[in-house]
């Protein structure tokens, strides 16, 4: 499903992600671990062809991504969902609008649009917000909204760089549920995160990132994957959460 | 992009709202443009149909006859040229259908030369010729021929008509040109204002697959509707600025001098056509180059 091949990107001299060679299975549910600078993001833009990498190929479905022109990239787009710790929701739209956005640029009609927005809504379980604005709800509230945009297409893949990095831990545990429940549809979720606890939690497979290398990839716990960072960079993390 | 009109109309139309000072200096700026450029153009066209109309005494040269010279002295004379394998024919006119020719042209105000008090017009032949080679060699040598007096032959005038006209054209081309790309830049730079403004929203857009052209579309509309409102306001303008360069010259004066005015209605029309595809093309390239960096990645 996401298949990463000997891929390295560079950054000049910095180093995102060096050699790397993963397989993600669709219908997986992975946390993406690392200090900070590892090159989780690196990863995330690397699928969604927001950079390219040097050496290396990488898939989504049938599709190479770094293969693909720049015309094509839409598309990739379409197959996955995506959300941030920041939100990204547009400020000028409600919550119903955000979502039926994403549903107006793959030209769906109005009919399809009114019926399948109210669904999601409710899914994601914010029904009852749907005609305000992003600044009128919480945090908690603003990526439950993101994430029924990111999944409204119904992706092959969900894609999440530290959604709950800007959450209560209360509140970080309920989107946790609503990411379980979409993966449990059959989405695949990638996740980036630096809250042990939640990793620890949801006990899902783990890739640990450290300067560019995959340095553990298995099912489990944070710190059975990361014990040589947990002591820098994680620490303040796991407080915070 | 064409599937989503109404949105991309609608949107647009929001931007210009909240865009209006920038807007409106576009708008102004294309239009001053497109001003410069319409007196460039009815220049053009008038001074081509004036260059047009004298041409057409490049083939004939009138030979103005002695007072008094003998009707079979002449006939003499119209035969031997039309004998020239260079004259297609000769004709006369005797000094009152010169006189009548000149009243008709002259319109309302032929009465005028009724007060003339006898006809000071020549009998004249006109030696219509196949080149211009021949006209020039006639002119040359119809002095010497007993009974002419005088000769009219603009070859010189038209030589000299032909190569401003040429160049006018030429310098009109290139100004219009410079004129467009100046254009082009300053609706280009209105509209990057607004896709500043509206960078955060572009970028989630291309986040959740957008394309490029689901994003430039009301962007592309808003450079149409400023070309589009620049190219009426312009057309309007050079309308009534050339209707008011045509009344404070006056009719008389233009019918007298005899020469030819393109009517302000053919011109109107097809200035409106020219400034109206104008200002789409510029508004369209405007903002597709200015957004052209940002939908790179
Ligand atoms: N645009 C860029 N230009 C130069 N270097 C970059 C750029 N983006 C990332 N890097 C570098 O690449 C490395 C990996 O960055 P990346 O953003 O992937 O880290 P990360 O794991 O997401 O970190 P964090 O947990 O802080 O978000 C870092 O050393 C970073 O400095
Ligand atoms: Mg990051």
């Amino acid at each position: 499903m996401i298949r990463f091949e000997n891929v390295t990107k560079r950054y000049g001299e910095n180093v995102g992600l060096e050699e790397v060679t993963i397989n993600i299975a669709k219908g997986d549910f992975i946390f993406l671990v690392g200090p900070s600078g590892a090159g989780k993001s690196t990863f995330i833009k690397l699928i969604l062809r927001e950079i390219k990498p040097e050496e290396g190929e990488i898939y989504l479905d049938d599709m190479c991504v770094t293969q693909i022109s720049n015309r094509e990239v839409p598309k990739l787009r379409r197959k996955a969902g995506i959300v941030f710790q920041d939100f990204r929701l547009l400020e000028k739209k409600t919550v119903y609008e955000n979502v039926a956005f994403a549903m107006e640029i793959i030209h769906k009609t109005k009919k399809e649009i009114r019926r399948q927005v109210p669904q999601i809504l409710s899914l994601v379980g914010i029904s009852d917000k749907a005609y305000k604005y992003p600044e009128e709800l919480s945090a908690g509230e603003q990526q439950r909204v993101a994430i029924a945009r990111a999944i409204v297409n119904n992706p092959t893949v969900l894609i999440a760089d530290e959604p709950t990095g800007n959450l209560d831990p209360t509140t970080a545990m309920e989107i946790m549920d609503l990411l379980n429940k979409i993966n449990r549809r059959g989405t695949t979720v990638v996740m980036v995160t630096h809250a042990k606890n939640i990793v620890d939690v949801m006990n899902k497979r783990v890739i640990a990132i450290k300067d560019g290398r995959i340095v553990r990839d298995e099912c489990g716990l944070y710190d059975l994957v990361c014990e040589e960072s947990s002591d820098d960079d994680t620490d303040e993390e796991d407080l915070y959460v | 992009m064409f599937r989503r009109m109404g949105y991309n109309i609608k949107q647009a139309f929001v931007q210009i709202k909240r865009n209006k000072a920038m807007t409106f200096t576009s708008v102004l700026a294309i239009t001053a443009m497109m001003l410069i450029l319409g007196v460039f153009f009815v220049a053009t066209i008038n001074i081509n149909l004036f260059a047009e109309v004298v041409k057409q005494d490049f083939d004939m040269v009138e030979l103005y006859i002695e007072e008094d010279y003998s009707l079979d002295g002449i006939k003499k004379i119209g035969l031997e040229y039309e004998s020239d394998e260079g004259v297609s024919k000769v004709e006369f006119r005797s000094k009152e259908d010169a006189l009548e020719i000149m009243k008709s042209r002259w319109g309302d105000n032929g009465y005028l030369l009724d007060n003339l008090g006898g006809n000071p017009l020549p009998d004249s032949l006109i030696v219509y010729v196949k080149d211009a080679e021949t006209a020039k060699i006639i002119a040359s040598e119809a002095l010497d021929v007993e009974g002419v007096e005088d000769v009219k032959y603009y070859q010189e005038t038209v030589e000299k008509l032909t190569k401003t006209t040429n160049f006018i054209q030429m310098a009109s081309l290139v100004i219009m040109l410079f004129l467009v790309l100046v254009s082009i830049v300053v609706v280009s730079n209105t509209i990057k204002l607004t896709v500043f403004a509206r960078s955060k929203e572009i970028r989630i857009m291309k986040y959740i697959g957008a394309t490029n052209w689901f994003v430039r579309g009301p962007f592309f509309i808003e450079g149409i509707i400023i070309g589009l409102i620049a190219a009426l306001v312009s057309t309007g303008l050079v309308a009534i600025i050339y209707d008011n360069i045509m009344a404070i010259i006056g009719a008389d004066i233009i019918r007298i001098l005899s020469v030819p005015i393109v009517p302000i209605e053919y011109l109107a029309v097809n200035l409106a056509i020219i400034f109206v595809a104008l200002g789409v093309g510029i508004g369209s390239c405007g903002s597709v180059i200015s957004m052209r960096r940002f939908l790179d990645k």
